[in-house]
Parts: C-alpha cells; sequence; structure tokens
C-alpha cells in the first residue's frame, strides 16, 4: 500500500543537530551480595531529534539495563554509579523527581517489551489511556476521548476499542496500543524495549513500518533496544552495539552493516541464516557472553574473538573513531584495530562485505 | 542453599532459635526445671509472687507455675506439629491430586474443600471434641479434620499453575508414570509451600489446641498451657491477684505461634524471590553512592516497576 | 521406500466458548497430509495460530486426532496400545520444547531427564552403561566437558546450553525423529545457529529424522532438506526447501519471503496483507483461509477450498490462482 519510508538521510549533506539525549560515560552499577556488579561501563551515545537509533546486543548485554537507566526506571539494586543523561541539556541523574515527572510521557515516553504484562488486565484501554493522561493533564473528559482516538487511529486500531480489554486484542494490537499510549503528549524521543519479539515475523514487519511513518508524520526521536540485529537493520539512522556492557561500536547503520569495524558485530552480522543467495554453513559466536562480576582481562571480547591477538589479552581497548569511516558522521569501534597510534594489523575479516543487491537473486 | 537463606533472613532466624529452644524444652524439661512434678497440688504456699524461687510465683493450688509451664510444653509441642503435619499432608494429597487430575475428580474434590473451609471452624470443633472425648489424639485429629482444607486450595492453585510448564510435559512426552509425575517431578518444585504450609497449620494447632483447652474441652488433668489458662481462669486467677498465672502460658502460647509465624517469613521468600525485601540499609548506600543530595531524596524508598 | 512417519487427512478440532453448552469448533488442524522420511530435517512453518504447534503435539500423542491418521513406519499410531508399545513410540519419537527457562525441572540437576529417559527406553543397558551413554549424548550436542555439565543444575545454565541438554535428552532414546517446537525461538539470534548445527549434525552423524517448527523461515531454510507451510491449520505450500524458497506459489509463503528482515535485501514493499492477522479458524466455510489479505483471490476462492495441487514432482501448493486444480491445463 504504502511504499516504505527511507531511513532519513544520514547527515552527512548537513551539520549535525543539537542533540536530544546525550548519555555521557553512563555507569549502571547492581548491587548484589558478592559486592557490585557493573552492568553498564561507560556507555556514550547521543541521538539527534527525530533519530532512530537501534540498540543491538546479546542477551546480558546490558543493553535493557541502559534503556532503564536513561529512562530513569532503574530500581534497587541497580543504581547509577556515574555519568550523566542530558536529555535536552538537563541531566536526568539529578533531576529532582518533581521535574522528572513533569518530563515523563511529555517529552520522553517508553514502550516495554510485553505489551500482556505492560497493561493492566482489568482495565479498558480508554481508562489506561485516561490514567496517563490525567497523570500529567488536568483535561476535560472530552478532551481524553478525543485524544486517545486519534492516538489509537495514528496507529490503525479503530477507536471502538477504547472500551475493550487487553485480552480482547491481537497480540500484535496490543503492541500498537502501547505505542499509542506512548504518543498521547507527542513525546520527543520514545525508548522501546524489544517492542516486536512476542510477535510474529510478519507482524513485526508491519509494527516496524509503522512506528516509521509515525516518527517521520510526528517527529519524535527513537531509542530502539534489540537482539535482532536485521530487525532495525532498515529502520534506524544510527546503530549501537553493545557487548558485556560496553559500547563496541557505534555508528550510521549502514556503515556497520556493509563495513563492520568490530569483530563482535561482524560476528553478530554472520549469524543470520539468509533466504537470498547462496546457502553457506554458519558458525554463529562459540562461547557465551561473559559473567559481569568477573570479566575478562583486556578486551572483553577476546575469548570469542575470532582474529584475537595476544596484546587484546592484555590491552584495554577505548571507544576509538575509525579513520575510514565519514567525519561527520565518524563510525566509532572498540577494536585495538582502530587504535590512532598503534593500529593492530589484522584484516577484520576474511570475506569482509555484504553489500546491499539491487535486486533479489534466487538461488 | 535454602538453609542458607533461612539463616540469612533475620525473622526467620529468631524463629528459629525461639523454636528450638521450645524443643529443648520439650526434650529435657528436667533440665529447666528442679520440680519434676509440677502438677501435685499443695506443695508450696498458694499465690506466691514472682521470686528466686518460683520465678514465676505459684498457682492457688500451690504449684510451681514455671515448673508447670516447662513440663507443659512438650504436649503443646507435640499437638502442633502431630496436627500441622497431618494436616499438610492431607491438604498436599487433595490439593495437588485435584489439579492434576482435573475433571469430574477436581470437581469433586474442591467441592469437599470448599464446603470444609467454610464450616464456622470453632463451633464445629467443640461439637467434635464434645463428642469424641478428651485425649491428645482426639484433639489431633479434630485440628486436622478442621484445618486441611485452606492448605488444599492453595496447593491447587499452585499445582495448577505448574501443570503446564514444560517440564512436566517433557516428563510425560516421556512415558512417566502419572503417580511419578505428581510425587517426584512436581511436588518438589512446590517443597517450599509444602513447608510454609506445615508452618500456618502448626501455628493454626497451637492456638486453636490451647482455645479449646482453655474452655476445658481438653484433657482438663494434663500438663499443657491451654489446660494452666483453663484452672487460672476457673479459679479467677485475676481477682486473686495472680496473674502471672494467666499471663505466662498466655505469652508462651504467643512466643510459640511467633516462632512458626517468623519461620514462616523465610519459606515465602525462598519461594518466592520478588517478596525479598530491598534492605533498608542497601537503599541507603545506593542513595548515598549515587551523586548529589538530590538523588539521596529520590533513591530511598521508590518504588519503580522494573 | 515407505516413509517414516506419515499423515493421512490429519485434523484436531477443539470445543471453545462455555463446555456445556457451545459446539463452535476450533479448527486447529485440518486435514494435513505430512511425509517425513528416513535422514531428513522438514520444516513446519507458520505464525502462531497456524496449527504446527498441535501438529507437534498431535504427532508426540499429547493429543489425539479427530479424523485421520498417523502412520509410523507404516504401522497405524491409533492402534498402539499397551504401555511397552507406547513406550516404544516415545522412544522412537521424543520432543524438544520451545522454553528453555521451562523444559528443566529447576530442583534436579540437569542429567535428571536423561537418566530418567535412559531407565525407560533403554532397558539393556545397565548403571554403567547408562552413565556412558549419558556422557555420549551431552557430548554429541556439542556441551564440553561432559562429565562438569552433568552436575550443574539448569539455573547455572545458559538458554542455549539448556536447549543443547533438550536435544541430549531426547538423543538418549536413540531415536528415528525428533520432533524440535520452536527450540530456537527463545534463544538470542547469534546463539540460533549453533543449536541448528546441532541438529544438522544429529541428521549427518546419528541418522535421526527431524520435524523442525518454527515461524522464522531463514532458519527454515539454513537447517531443513523440505519445508511445509501453513496457514490456518492447512499446509498451504510444500516442497523442498530451495525450490520452495526460489519459486513460491502460495501468495502465503511470498509474503512470509518479503517479511523476513535481511539485511542484504532492500526493503520489500509492504502489502495490505501484512496488515492484518492469521484468523482463528472457528467453524470455517470452505474457501480458502488466506482469501481475506491474498492479493490475488479471485471469487473461486471464497467457496471452494483449494487442495493440494503438485506443480513439480515434489513442490505443491494448494491455491487456486496459481496451482489451479486441473494441473497442467490453462492457468484460470
Amino acid at each position: 500500500m504504502s511504499t516504505p519510508p527511507e531511513p532519513t538521510a544520514p547527515a552527512k549533506l548537513a551539520a549535525p543537530a543539537e542533540p536530544l539525549l546525550e548519555v555521557k560515560d553512563l555507569r549502571i552499577v547492581y548491587d548484589s551480595p558478592r559486592g557490585p556488579v557493573e552492568a553498564c561501563s561507560g556507555v556514550n551515545l547521543t541521538v539527534r531529534p527525530g533519530e532512530f537509533v537501534g540498540i543491538v546486543g546479546e542477551s546480558g548485554c546490558g543493553k535493557s539495563t541502559l534503556l532503564f537507566g536513561i529512562a530513569q526506571l532503574h530500581s534497587a539494586p541497580a543504581r547509577i554509579a556515574g555519568g550523566e543523561v542530558l536529555f535536552q541539556g538537563r541531566d536526568l541523574v539529578t533531576l529532582p523527581r518533581k521535574e522528572l515527572n513533569d518530563l515523563r510521557w511529555r517529552e520522553l515516553a517508553v514502550v516495554m517489551q510485553s505489551a500482556m504484562n505492560a497493561l493492566n488486565p482489568v482495565r479498558t484501554i480508554g481508562d489506561q489511556f485516561k490514567d496517563a493522561i490525567l497523570a500529567h493533564e488536568k483535561w476535560p473528559e472530552e478532551r481524553i476521548r478525543e485524544r486517545s482516538a486519534e492516538v489509537l487511529s495514528l496507529v490503525a486500531i479503530d477507536a471502538v476499542h477504547l472500551e475493550s480489554y487487553p485480552h480482547q486484542l491481537s497480540g500484535g494490537m496490543r503492541q500498537r496500543a502501547m505505542i499509542a499510549m506512548a504518543l498521547l503528549f507527542t513525546p520527543d524521543l520514545i525508548v522501546m524495549d524489544e517492542p516486536t519479539s512476542a510477535l510474529d515475523v510478519v507482524a513485526q514487519r508491519s509494527l516496524m513500518v509503522q512506528i516509521k511513518e509515525l516518527q517521520q508524520q510526528l517527529g519524535f526521536a527513537v531509542v530502539f533496544v534489540t537482539h535482532d540485529m536485521s530487525l532495525v537493520s532498515h529502520f534506524s539512522d544510527r546503530l549501537l552495539v553493545m557487548y558485556a556492557g560496553q559500547v563496541v561500536e557505534f555508528g550510521p547503520t549502514r556503515a556497520v552493516f556493509d563495513t563492520p569495524s568490530h569483530p563482535y558485530s561482524k560476528s553478530l552480522l554472520d549469524a543470520f541464516p539468509s533466504i537470498r543467495g547462496p546457502k553457506v554453513p554458519l558458525t554463529g559466536i562459540p562461547g557465551d557472553p561473559p559473567n559481569l562480576a568477573d570479566p575478562p582481562a583486556g578486551c572483553r571480547f577476546n575469548p570469542r574473538c575470532p582474529v584475537v591477538k595476544d596484546r587484546c589479552r592484555t590491552e584495554v581497548p577505548e571507544l576509538y573513531t575509525v579513520a575510514s569511516s565519514d567525519a561527520v558522521s565518524p563510525v566509532l569501534s572498540r577494536c585495538l584495530v582502530h587504535h590512532p597510534a598503534e593500529p593492530l594489523g589484522v584484516p577484520l575479516a576474511a570475506d569482509v562485505n555484504i553489500p546491499i543487491v539491487p535486486e533479489v537473486q534466487s538461488s | 542453599m535454602k538453609f542458607a537463606s533461612l539463616v540469612q533472613n533475620r525473622k526467620a532466624l529468631i524463629g528459629l532459635i525461639l523454636f528450638a529452644l521450645t524443643c529443648l524444652v520439650a526434650l529435657f524439661p528436667g533440665v529447666f526445671t528442679s520440680d519434676h512434678t509440677p502438677d501435685v497440688i499443695g506443695v508450696y504456699a498458694p499465690n506466691l509472687t514472682p521470686s528466686g524461687a518460683h520465678l514465676l510465683g505459684t498457682t492457688s493450688y500451690g504449684q510451681d507455675i514455671y515448673s508447670q509451664l516447662v513440663y507443659g510444653t512438650r504436649q503443646v509441642l507435640l499437638i502442633a506439629l502431630a496436627a500441622g503435619a497431618f494436616a499438610t499432608v492431607l491438604s498436599v494429597l487433595i490439593g495437588i491430586t485435584a489439579a492434576y487430575m482435573g475433571g469430574i475428580v477436581d470437581e469433586t474434590l474442591s467441592l469437599i474443600t470448599n464446603v470444609v473451609l467454610i464450616l464456622p471452624t470453632f463451633p464445629l470443633m467443640i461439637i467434635l471434641a464434645r463428642y469424641s472425648g478428651t485425649s491428645n489424639w482426639v484433639m489431633i485429629t479434630v485440628l486436622v479434620a478442621t484445618g486441611w482444607s485452606y492448605g488444599a486450595n492453595q496447593m491447587r492453585a499452585q499445582a495448577l499453575s505448574l501443570r503446564n510448564r514444560d517440564f512436566l510435559e517433557a516428563a510425560r512426552v516421556r512415558g512417566e508414570r502419572r503417580a511419578y509425575i505428581i510425587l517426584c517431578e512436581m511436588m518438589p518444585t512446590m517443597t517450599s509451600l509444602i513447608v510454609a504450609n506445615f508452618l500456618g497449620s502448626a501455628l493454626y494447632s497451637v492456638l486453636a489446641a490451647s482455645g479449646l483447652q482453655f474452655i476445658g474441652l481438653g484433657n482438663t488433668s494434663s500438663d499443657s498451657w491451654g489446660t494452666m489458662l483453663y484452672w487460672a481462669h476457673s479459679q479467677e486467677a485475676l481477682q486473686a491477684g495472680n496473674a502471672m498465672w494467666i499471663i505466662a502460658p498466655g505469652l508462651a502460647i504467643a512466643v510459640l505461634s511467633a516462632a512458626f509465624a517468623l519461620m514462616n517469613y523465610a519459606f515465602d521468600e525462598i519461594g518466592n524471590p520478588a517478596l525479598r525485601p530491598v534492605r533498608r540499609k542497601d537503599l541507603r548506600r545506593a542513595a548515598k553512592a549515587a551523586r548529589g543530595d538530590q538523588n539521596a531524596e529520590k533513591g530511598a524508598g521508590d518504588v519503580y516497576a522494573s | 521406500m515407505t516413509p517414516l512417519l506419515e499423515t493421512k487427512d490429519l485434523s484436531r478440532h477443539f470445543k471453545v466458548g462455555s463446555k456445556l453448552f457451545s459446539h463452535r469448533l476450533l479448527h486447529a488442524v485440518d486435514d494435513v497430509n505430512l511425509t517425513i522420511n528416513e535422514h531428513e530435517i522438514v520444516a513446519l512453518v507458520g505464525e502462531s495460530g497456524s496449527g504446527k504447534s498441535t501438529m507437534a503435539r498431535l504427532l508426540a500423542q499429547v493429543y489425539k486426532p479427530t479424523t485421520g491418521e498417523i502412520r509410523f513406519q507404516g504401522k497405524d499410531v491409533a492402534q498402539l496400545r499397551g504401555r511397552k508399545d507406547q513406550l516404544k513410540y516415545r522412544s522412537d519419537v521424543p520432543m524438544v520444547f520451545q522454553d528453555p527457562f521451562a523444559s528443566l525441572n529447576p530442583v534436579y540437576k540437569v542429567s535428571h531427564g536423561i537418566k530418567r529417559g535412559l531407565k525407560l527406553h533403554r532397558p539393556e543397558l545397565d548403571a554403567a552403561g547408562r552413565h556412558e551413554e549419558l556422557l555420549r549424548v551431552v557430548t554429541a550436542v556439542g556441551l564440553n566437558p561432559p562429565e562438569e555439565i552433568i552436575e550443574r543444575y539448569p539455573y547455572e545454565l545458559s538458554g542455549g546450553q539448556r536447549q543443547r541438554i533438550g536435544f541430549a535428552q531426547a538423543l538418549a532414546y536413540r531415536p528415528k525423529l525428533i520432533l524440535a517446537d520452536e527450540p530456537v525461538s527463545m534463544l538470542d539470534v547469534s546463539i540460533r545457529i549453533g543449536l541448528l548445527n546441532v541438529m544438522a549434525k544429529l541428521r549427518d552423524e546419528e541418522g535421526v529424522s527431524i520435524l523442525y517448527i518454527t515461524h522464522d523461515i531463514a532458519s527454515a531454510r539454513y537447517v531443513s532438506d523440505r519445508v511445509m507451510v501453513m496457514y490456518g491449520g492447512h499446509v498451504v505450500e510444500s516442497g523442498p526447501t530451495e525450490t520452495v524458497l526460489a519459486d513460491p506459489q502460495h501468495p502465503y509463503t511470498q509474503l512470509l519471503l518479503s517479511a523476513v528482515p535481511d539485511p542484504r535485501a532492500p526493503l520489500e514493499i509492504t502489502s495490505e496483507a501484512a496488515k492484518a492477522e492469521p484468523p482463528a479458524v472457528i467453524d470455517p466455510a470452505p474457501g480458502c483461509r488466506f482469501r481475506a489479505r491474498c492479493p490475488i483471490a479471485v471469487d473461486q476462492c471464497m467457496h471452494v477450498t483449494p487442495l493440494l495441487q503438485p506443480l513439480d514432482p515434489d513442490h505443491k501448493a494448494a491455491c487456486h490462482v496459481t496451482a489451479p486444480a486441473s494441473a497442467g491445463a490453462a492457468a484460470v
């Protein structure tokens, strides 16, 4: 019905706008009986207005913790141990409760992973929308109803469902209702924690397209957390890859997909069986993600890295700017290969490029 | 693993210590008092106030209250543990069978459970005790008969929620017999609930048995805290100025009940990690570690959905 | 060569609504003819509500068929009476479950299920033999070192490792056919490949056939020899995997393929079909069940249920438009 939305053009062509969200050196720690465990170690992230940023990683890499930390939804035993979360210039970490509540839903909204868990099963959708609205504004009944119907129509749900209970809607519809709820005050930023993971592949695709269309229509920025890299490949402007609580790669999506600058990103990409092109045997990533209470010395990926060298086991890599990437929208990578002074002389992969094919190939 | 949690939980630890103490007294009453025949009347002067010779004073019959308390422990504990155990066994059997078999078996067992549940227990106990006599075993039977139904509902609910878990289906698909699945696959995952159930039943039994004895439906010549209350009441101890005769057994009953209740907390928390409290000191530490005073105000005591 | 497992017009209906008065029937599976040969992996692909999980449970004898029959090694499974025959079937056709976090009993070590399975189904082994077999199957699914792994509890293993234990449990029976009900859906994408490789290895080295049930057609392509696509309780297309994926005939197969996120391909145009949801098939009228979402539906689709028609020797599709009944005649 509609042509697929193009991802917003990367900011190659214009100077980057003032960032909407800037996460600086965020450290989130879980206090466990055995001592503190660092779930997020010095994460840096920027999101520009209207941008779609994907955060990708395996289970346990800290991506959900990061999201909760950004939205200030974490609870004991998790705590923010350092860093800043600057939203529209204000640091959310130190913001007083009252001001944080004012921000919530109006400027910053959250869509959870499982709508069935996030929606109250004994109240109608309309009542829940009303609750969300009344928490922030004292609107009259009429205006509440009007706005609720309006957001539902944005996600292609008939307004009659305001009277429905969550269990009466299908999985895809529930998820779209959650997104509608996030749109009630047209926030500037919506953070989403794997909103499509409970859906089938066709519903997933349809939801992603919907989110992208809404984004283009209403201009909000999206931070989208998922373990499925290919899902965001067509929708995100920039992609952040996390491993063991750290950012290992961050840059424009196409750059990350076409020329991954970190062995982990490359391995992740290679772990996807393709339905087009020749059938190739894949190996996935051997081993398991590390125990964050006791991460490996040196580069945290070194036990599983296909191109590991001795230096990787002792030297701790920083987030370097990849020299060959675009100056305005650079790619950052936490691999010694990109060390500015002494780069590790290793070709990142034997068969690097995975270019976009102009038309579908048959095998 | 489980016992470590029992010890770490402060409430449960207190309960455990109290319970252990009570057991010791029940097993070796002779160690705790020199008067080994506390029932004998007229040994000491009546209604003495507490002193060095008589820690809790004497009854109006000239019996040492403290020794009576010590020797009465055994019976109370025996009734509590026996009634608790049998009631638990009954609730587990009925509840789990109803849940696993489903269908007409479930309907029937649930009907029986619910009818027994809504019967007024105390009047029923009184009637049963009145007609069945006063021995300890009769009392235990009466307590079990009126006390199993609440636990049965709990067991059934838990078993129902487990019934469709994959590991049970895996056992079915493996070809295991039904009895094996119930006893060896399902029940072991419910141990925390079963133990909690037992503690609850024991608690109920302490209070109910003492209540029955207090109104004279127990064996009034036996040694028990409830019986002490019965005699104290019939001798109008309060008017006679001998408050300790009432307070001592009453307090003992309360302490034993509290011991069971406190131990129950640990099993609730072991079974359901969501109930584990975020300890005050962790919150304070977290708040202090986070930057700024404003954080301290935000961190402590806030409950966010996580 | 007789197929290892065959179903003929297999159907399973469930009553919905209030138990006493309702006559409404949910047609979870309708008239399915499935064939699985030795040494092959057959993928059963479909979304939720397609009937694929019900198929797994029918084949595992968790449900009894409403109509139709299942033949295993030529013999009708419904004729299996007696505990011995039933046990034999269960050891020949074991099942692997979807949820790695719920499929192992948390109070026992991970070797518990395997040991029980060996006791029940391999009576010829003594205690030493069982232990040896235990170590063998744990190694065969890629868990090392086996002596250490078998002493662990489920909470000490990752999701991927638990699923491997699930396969080890099945392997311990020396099965002919493993029913794998969405074994990788709950694992991270990067872990899935490892499990899929284990499945291929089981087919090649242990000579086991696998029915791989999934909603992910890309993983189906990676590991399976033949594929069957289900929608609304019917099989809508089947054939050798490469043939079906290279040239899908049924509009639903085409929709599934277009919806698969593939970073290597440009984003394909979403159609109206993508917006709708699969139906719950309750008391269905005759006609194609995909007609409400089909971009090429014609009048016949509303009234006549299409049957699987052979296009190639092996490739079948159930569509009036692309695979009309009078095979060989001109297209409608």
